[in-house]
């Protein structure tokens, strides 16, 4: 199990809420940060910032080389092949939003297939759904289990030869579905299609490997994975990402300008017009230094057993239902408290110092697929222990008894 | 933090027993509004004649704070001008500062007074205010 050791990295867990000791547990939102790296991004800009790829001066070149070396670190953290395949972005938003409007228009034509599946978040569904309006390609949707699981045989259905992009997370951020990413990848090749798979909730958690994977595009937030906000990636293979037209125009980017025409750096660089994140990206390589520290093995094996016992406990509450399915991969548990509304239950937790996220999260379509208008979730971290999952509990039977008393 | 700041009696009363909850069958004014951060929704009827608010109705989902609110804001706007009407928005904005305000004779909204103690609330407690206020727009747009 984790230790105390790992839990006194955090300074922010070490404060009291509303009286009460925090409990945080709205890691799926976003994670929290440990000392080594606020203290990674507050030592780069007291001693090495400057801009990047330009500067003759020493800041310039450290600088140019903190920036490179997080790239370098990811690349090795998912086991790309090159650097070439890293782009910087602002998060996986924008990641997945540079293949929708960059790689999307180049290959559909009317007629042609997008697969997606009803359980995406937003930002990795609005982008293709835009997409299909423009292009005139159909959007369509693996069909979804009562779990929210899909089946492969489902998918050999679904994806056809008119399919040309396979969008899919690897982990739901509502559902605690880990789905068949590499399976599904082998479908779409087949088919002649790509895959895109939005990383955002399964490379913080488990080791994620793009050559095993074998995923054309994978995008990540930093931010979910103890870095600073605003630093992200798109991983592409390089092929794919040589014949992509850049998406932002200016600075940094270029190779050579003249008055009608222009022409490119090579990659990665091609796709980071303007001064990037660059202590972001330092940030995101001391993230990556302490996770690989813990180990992902270990890090995911934490949280499948805190998802283990908090379902456990959690099912010890009358009028609880959770969604998704048995035996969670992920440390993500979403819940109803009978008939009170999430907001309500949000707000008495947080009165007991625990953080949980009630709303959508992101996914409307979802939330009709579920037939529910919004919901709460607890999702977990390596800083998170049985106590925390003891004191969720604690707080729920709180705001059940509070809500019982208040309809009494 | 004392959350019975934030869910008094009346306030729960008005969640389980909304008052006005339901449609009008002919073309009464419509205005639908949703809350794109949390997913609550409302939709609002009105029927505006010579000016006043003859009648209102509301349907939606959400929690309890933006289901009372908009339980007691149709309760109070009923047969109220669409001058006072609006005077009545802007006191449940001012509530909402933790500002006094003064709801004439119907004192449950006052019960929501808590609600400025809790911030992230606040967006759930004006939705039905809101629209409300967009509805209105919507009726002068017309005339």
């Amino acid at each position: 199990m984790i230790s105390s050791i790992i839990r006194e990295q955090f300074p922010i867990l070490n404060q009291e809420i509303n009286g009460h000791p925090l409990v945080y547990l709205d890691s799926a939102a976003t994670s929290q940060k440990p000392r080594q790296v606020i203290d990674a991004v507050k030592s780069y800009y007291e001693w090495d910032n400057a801009n990047v790829h330009r500067g003759v001066h020493t800041l310039g070149s450290r600088a140019t080389d903190a920036y490179e070396g997080a790239r370098e670190k990811l690349k090795n953290f998912i086991n790309a092949r090159s650097t070439k395949e890293i782009i910087f972005t602002r998060g996986t938003t924008t990641a997945l939003n540079i293949v929708a409007s960059s790689y999307g228009p180049s290959v559909l034509r009317e007629g042609d297939e997008i697969v997606i599946t009803q359980m995406e978040h937003h930002s990795n569904f609005i982008p293709w759904q835009q997409l299909a309006k423009k292009t005139g390609a159909t959007l369509k949707f693996l069909p979804l289990q009562k779990d929210g699981t899909i089946t492969l045989e489902d998918a050999e259905k679904t994806i056809t030869a008119q399919t040309k992009i396979v969008a899919i997370a690897y982990v739901s951020n509502v559902m605690g579905v880990t789905h068949p990413v590499k399976e599904l990848a082998a479908i779409a090749h087949r088919h002649g299609a790509v895959i895109v798979v939005d990383g955002a909730q399964s490379t913080p958690h488990m080791k994620v490997d793009m050559q095993e994977l074998d995923c054309d595009f994978y995008a990540l937030s930093g931010h979910k994975m103890l870095a600073p906000t605003g630093i992200g990636a798109l991983y592409g293979k390089k092929a794919l990402l040589e014949a992509m037209e850049p998406v932002e125009f200016g600075g940094e980017m270029i190779d050579d300008v003249g008055l009608y025409e222009s022409t490119w750096k090579e990659l990665p660089w091609k796709f980071e017009g303007g001064t990037p994140i660059i202590a972001g990206a330092v940030g995101l390589g001391a993230a990556i230094d302490f996770l690989q520290e813990v180990g992902m093995d270990h890090i995911h094996r934490h949280e499948m057993q805190l998802a283990a016992y908090a379902e456990q406990r959690l099912s010890e509450i009358s009028d609880l239902t959770i969604y998704g399915p048995r035996n969670r991969q992920v440390g993500v548990v979403t819940f109803n408290l009978g008939d009170v509304h999430p907001h309500d239950v949000a707000t008495v937790l947080d009165a007991e110092g625990v953080a949980v996220r009630a709303g959508h999260h992101c996914c409307q379509p979802l939330m009709r697929w579920l037939e529910v208008s919004s919901t709460a979730r607890a999702s977990f971290y390596l800083y998170n222990t049985e106590q925390d999952v003891d004191l969720l509990v604690q707080a729920l039977i709180k705001a059940k008894e509070y809500f019982s008393y208040e309809l009494g | 933090m004392n959350l019975d700041d934030l869910y008094r009696r009346v306030i729960m009363d008005h969640y389980k027993n909304p008052r006005n909850r339901g449609s009008f069958e002919d073309d009464a004014l419509k205005i639908e509004l949703n809350n794109p951060t949390c997913g609550d929704r409302i939709t609002l009827q009105l029927k505006v004649e010579d000016g006043v608010v003859q009648d209102a109705r509301f349907s939606g989902e959400g929690c309890s704070i933006s289901m009372s609110s908009a339980s007691m804001m149709t309760e109070a706007v009923k047969g109220q001008t669409i001058a006072h009407a609006l005077e009545m928005a802007d006191s449940f904005s001012s509530l909402m500062k933790g500002e006094e305000a003064d709801f004439g004779d119907y004192e449950d909204i006052e019960a929501l007074s808590g609600v400025n103690k809790f911030p992230a609330r606040i967006k759930c407690a004006t939705l039905a205010w809101n629209a409300l206020r967009k509805g209105i727009d919507t009726k002068e747009a017309q005339q």
